[in-house]
């Protein structure tokens, strides 16, 4: 489904403030997998997700999705094959345009636009239905301008817009990270309906470890660019918030006992 | 007076073109594109050399339009592969046009009162139907013959002209291509995550926003009797006063009503700087510091009277509550001194 291998990438290479922000990440994701992504500030969560999503191309290493080497296709290509939802909920939406056009926008994701009309009266009525279906307030409010909308209301219409098309991978980032704390409970919910309704195989950045754990049959735990911690299926399904905190301790704890005994000789 | 009035009326409807091209650049793909001033002369050298070597007036305006697509598509490609700013990039290509458009025609001014243009082919078939003579029965009648326009033939193919233009870009801005045409404008992060290729619709989009400013042109330099190479310097602010007042003054509440809005801008524009020009003190080389000074209005207006509302609120409550406050506990709160 989802391959990548030895995938590297080095920010600001050659000057002082050169960053590895990917160091030799591989992971495979299998069809209908589901893997929640934690990790502290500046771990590579979101670096790993642009570069699946084409934003940053790596420096060495391949993704594939299928039979598909995408490795340096550019984004607007390769998300035929890709939906994604953002962490700011302005950034996964067009403002001034009305809910049904923002909708008919993401229909263009799999078909070539042409000069058909992009709301038809039969594009109008499915989408009355789909939005129906999310069980959000929104299907009376077709010709309402996005912009007006809550951000909890525009992140469940970036969430539609990313799936109801069926992508091969759908990757959230922090999608409910700038929502507060009822609104993130109510979109993590309609994540997990919309995506166990397609099947979508998904990689979910979060780092809120509850939700983590609540959503998702695979974790992994990603620190300074290196996936530090790996939880399959069955082992998911017992992990606590404990375990994961353990984890993380132990993978980071060494590194850090190491630098400091280098540091004080 | 009332003739200087149909005049502007008769021109805005045909800058109006323009404006709408303006309004493709500026407002949609959020691009302030001064290839116009260029683009806008591109249109008509290239009609007007091409009515003299004997085209047709509407092939050579087409061909006027289509040489303006390919202006703007040059400088979205400048933008888009370059990675050149898009003021520099309009810049850029206005200067370019400057050299091009004196190649083009060879010359600085090319007149065009003896050749066939679009008008007067028109004007000779409105002759043959006799409807100026029907047409102006009512202002006989009323005895105020002096304020009619002597022919009604511009109004009326300028109208039909601009309504077409109208509907046609308000359709194709509903298509699917059109709203992502509208959404590379309003998030280009987010319709490129949903496979559109940005920088493709931002060079199509300037190439049909120049190619209408091009058109507009065409059909100026046609209407005006002569083609010259300084046309075009300041066009880029026309066509935005001409957005900017519509907008105003007639709304924007959806793409319909903001066509129509900028349409009427274009021609309220002309009537404005008309009645401007009537006053005794401005001469016609004032005409460009006019045109800074209704769009300096135009973009000022709209904040100022909302600044001075929110100020007179503002000094009404705090009247009411000093005095409320003094009758509450006798005390009496004034500005402090700061110096």
């Amino acid at each position: 489904m989802l391959n990548l291998k030895q995938i590297e990438k080095t920010f600001y290479k050659g000057t002082p403030d050169e960053k590895r922000a990917i160091d030799n990440v591989s992971l495979t994701l299998e069809e209908g997998d589901f893997v929640t992504v934690i990790g502290s500030n500046g771990a590579g969560k979101s670096t790993l997700l642009n570069l699946i999503a084409g934003v940053l191309f790596p420096d060495q290493g391949l993704m594939a999705v299928d039979d598909l080497n995408m490795t340096y296709l550019p984004e607007h290509k390769r998300s035929k094959w890709i939906g994604r939802v953002f962490q700011d909920p302005m950034a996964g939406t067009a403002p001034h345009m009305t809910i049904e056009e923002n909708l008919a926008l993401a229909l263009g994701r799999t078909k070539k636009r042409g000069l058909g009309r992009g709301v038809s009266s039969s594009r109008k009525k499915e989408f009355k239905k789909l939005l129906q279906d999310m069980n959000v307030n929104l299907h009376d409010r077709l010709t309402t301008q996005v912009g007006l909308l809550s951000g909890g209301e525009r992140q469940a219409l970036s969430l539609l817009m990313a799936t109801f098309t069926e992508p091969r991978i759908l990757l959230l980032d922090e999608h409910t990270a700038a929502l507060d704390p009822a609104r993130a409970e109510h979109i993590t919910s309609i994540t997990r309906d919309v995506v166990n309704q397609h099947q979508l195989t998904t990689l979910m950045v979060t780092h809120d470890m509850e939700q983590a754990l609540s959503l998702g049959n695979r974790l992994i735990m990603m620190d300074e660019g290196k996936i530090i911690f790996h939880a399959d299926r069955e082992e998911k399904k017992k992990l606590t918030v404990a375990d994961l905190l353990e984890a993380f301790q132990k993978a980071r704890g060494k590194s850090l006992a190491d630098d400091k005994t280098l540091l004080q000789k | 007076m009332t003739g200087a009035l149909f005049g502007a009326i008769e021109s805005g409807l045909l800058y109006a073109i323009m404006a709408l091209g303006v309004y493709i650049s500026f407002r949609i793909l959020d691009f302030p594109d001064l290839t116009v001033d260029g683009s806008f002369v591109t249109g008509g050298a290239v009609a007007s050399v091409l009515m003299v070597s004997g085209t047709s007036p509407f092939m050579a305006t087409l061909a006027g339009g289509a040489a303006g697509f390919i202006a703007g598509c040059m400088t979205g490609f400048l933008h888009t592969k370059g990675k050149i700013n898009p003021l520099l990039s309009g810049i850029l290509m206005m200067i370019a046009l400057y050299s091009i458009n004196l190649r083009i025609m060879g010359r600085p001014n090319i007149p065009l009162l003896n050749e066939e243009t679009l008008f007067s082919q028109i004007e000779s078939w409105w002759a043959s139907t006799g409807i100026d003579a029907a047409l102006m029965t009512p202002f006989q009648a009323l005895g105020i013959e002096g304020a009619a326009p002597n022919t009604f033939y511009v109004l009326l193919f300028g109208t039909l002209l601009i309504i077409g233009v109208k509907k046609v870009l308000d359709w194709f801005l509903q298509t699917e291509s059109g709203i992502a045409l509208r959404a590379t404008g309003d998030n280009a992060k987010m319709i490129k995550s949903l496979s559109a290729n940005t920088g493709l619709y931002i060079m199509i989009g300037l190439g049909l926003s120049n190619a209408l400013v091009a058109m507009s042109g065409a059909l100026i330099v046609q209407y005006n009797g002569f083609a010259d190479v300084g046309l075009g310097v300041g066009m880029i602010i026309v066509g935005l006063a001409s957005v900017i007042i519509g907008e105003g003054v007639f709304g924007r509440k959806s793409i319909a009503r903001t066509t129509l809005a900028v349409v009427l801008g274009a021609v309220l524009y002309r009537i404005i700087l008309a009645v401007a020009m009537q006053l005794e003190f401005v001469k016609a080389s004032d005409l460009k510091l006019i045109t800074a000074i209704i769009v300096t209005g135009a973009l000022v207006i709209p904040t100022f009277s909302g600044q001075i509302k929110e100020w007179m609120e503002r000094k009404r409550q705090q009247k009411a509550l000093t005095q409320e406050l003094k009758q509450e506990r006798g005390q009496d709160v004034a500005k402090p001194q700061t110096d």
